[in-house]
């Protein structure tokens, strides 16, 4: 057996930080989904057949798949050009995409409120103009959240992006061009394949994150369109069930988990480049 | 590089690009004007809503208190995630698969189940102590060190991995203890890890709402929490004028950063 070095030591802070502050808790949270408000797993059948609770579950799932499609092909297009495009073009791109990357979502969220509420400013514009007679309801419903999410979202999408598209190989692009393939065809059928592990990654990067997001739907939402976190939260704080609050938390970490094992073998064969 | 993108792919671009830009310019307006609601300025522009920044307590309170906490959390987080990242890079314990997981666990999970983890911790300790607890600084300065440290981690990890192995294997042939060889022969090759691992959890504490909104209520009111309040309530222009003071100094220290990149890569 090998003698553990005195340099291990160096590892206990953090891990015993994280075992005290994170997983004893969440053992904690566990337990109060099989204890309250009585011994059971009554709250984990509430969590998987109660009809609002699953309407909640399945409306996450809808918007986080619509958001995760939207911001990856968004996402996809700008860092085409931050990874390709001329110095001016590449300089241009990467501040839009760092700047809202740095900026809170708070603030953000804030900044389509202001677009989009029935007084913000595109409906002022549009009925000046005299586009609309009345005022268009852009927040407050599922358009508004899943803008304000994919907003979010294009930055985190762009990283991994950006990574697998530098690793394209020029001169593969060239011969097909060379060949006789269109701009196009060369973009659908060479490029967009090379790059298919990125677009993989990012996906499941921002569906994972797009999953436990509070604050956005929160805001823009405006209370009618209420999502896992949502829930949770309001389970905690506003009509207290803290059971239900836990399983659905514990639920929740488990499809996570779930997703990121997925991520893991996706990135392993591809190995470390 | 030949195959530059086509026209076409940086028209969709540039609409994207606005697309992300909008939302950060939207707020500009707002933010002057006159009226007490969620509005344009129609004519004349007003200051209101900044001067009410400085007139109301609240914001400075909170404007401290995001402070005192982002230093306390990110030096805290920062200082354990340099020690576990040494002890990784050192020491190359065979679990390290295991202890990573570990370490970055908080980064992973959704963000709301760190959120009630949290609240569960803090409410715990409340019971034996009135100072590390629920709705206090200290406790939102302890949970905020559990969401940002795997931040670190991965910063000082990945400074660690371009650090040449066979440097501090040749001060170890020569004599040096751990001590020495952390301070001598390590830390110096990833100072720039370090401090940026030490700008990023402040940041990120900075901004922290998600887990702050579980484990606070009415005391330790961080400027975002205070953000939130007047976003939920009654849609408060002072949180545009409030917004458009941190855009700036988002985008000026971007901007900031980018020019002395450009001369730096000129030089």
């Amino acid at each position: 057996m090998r003698a553990i070095p005195r340099s291990s030591l160096l590892l206990v802070p953090l891990i015993g930080f994280m075992v005290l502050a994170y997983l004893v808790p969440f053992l904690g949270i566990m337990q109060w989904s099989v204890t309250l408000p009585e011994p059971g797993l009554g709250q984990y059948e509430t969590a998987l057949t109660d009809p609002l609770v699953l309407s909640v579950f399945l409306r996450t799932l809808r918007i986080c798949l619509v958001v995760t499609v939207l911001s990856v092909a968004a996402a996809y297009m700008v860092t085409l050009i931050w990874v390709r495009g001329t110095p001016a073009q590449r300089l241009a791109i990467e501040l839009c995409i760092l700047i809202p990357f740095w900026i809170s979502v708070l603030t953000r969220a804030f900044g389509w409120l202001a677009l989009l509420s029935t007084k913000g400013i595109l409906n002022t514009w549009m009925q000046a103009v005299g586009i609309l007679s009345e005022p268009l309801m852009m927040v407050r419903n599922e358009f508004g959240v899943i803008v304000g999410m994919a907003h979010f979202l294009i930055p985190f999408a762009a990283f991994p992006l950006a990574s697998a598209m530098r690793t394209v190989d020029e001169r593969v692009l060239l011969a097909a061009r060379g060949m006789g393939a269109s701009r196009t065809r060369t973009f659908f059928q060479v490029f967009v394949p090379m790059t298919a592990s990125g677009i993989i990654g990012a996906g499941l990067v921002v569906f994972v994150f797009a999953l436990g997001f509070f604050v956005t739907p929160a805001i823009l939402g405006g209370g009618r369109i209420v999502m896992a976190a949502e829930l949770i939260y309001l389970r905690i704080f506003q009509s207290p069930n803290w059971g239900l609050g836990a399983a659905i938390s514990v639920v929740m970490m488990v499809f996570v988990g779930g997703l990121l094992a997925l991520l893991m073998r996706q990135a392993r064969p591809s190995g470390p480049k | 590089m030949m195959t530059r993108p086509g026209r076409l792919a940086v028209c969709i671009a540039a609409i994207i690009a606005v697309f992300l830009l909008m939302p950060l310019i939207a707020v500009i307006p707002v933010s002057f004007t006159p009226k007490r609601f969620l509005s344009l300025p129609e004519g004349e522009w007003s200051l209101r809503h900044y001067r009410a920044l400085l007139e109301n307590p609240a914001w400075a309170k909170g404007l401290g208190l995001s402070i005192l906490i982002g230093v306390l959390s990110s030096v805290f987080a920062t200082t354990l995630a340099l020690l576990f990242s040494l002890g990784i890079w050192i020491a190359r314990p065979r679990y390290t698969g295991l202890l990573m997981g570990i370490a970055l666990l908080p980064m992973v999970a959704p963000p709301v189940v760190s959120a009630l983890t949290l609240y569960f911790f803090l409410i715990t300790l409340s019971q034996y102590n009135s100072f590390v607890a629920f709705d206090t600084w200290a406790g939102v300065a302890l949970a905020h060190s559990v969401m940002i440290a795997p931040y670190a981690v991965v910063l000082i990890t990945v400074a660690l991995a371009q650090v040449d192995r066979r440097i501090d294997l040749a001060a170890r042939g020569m004599g040096a203890g751990l001590m020495q060889r952390i301070r001598h022969i390590i830390l110096p090759n990833i100072r720039f890890g370090v401090l940026s691992a030490l700008l990023l959890t402040f940041v990120l504490s900075w901004e922290e709402i998600g887990v702050t909104l579980f484990i606070t209520s009415v005391d330790a009111v961080t400027l975002p929490r205070l953000m939130w309040m007047g976003l939920r309530d009654n849609i408060d222009p002072a949180i545009a004028a409030i917004s458009v003071i941190l855009i700036v100094i988002v985008v000026t220290a971007i901007l900031l950063k980018a020019i002395g990149q450009r001369k730096g890569g000129n030089a």
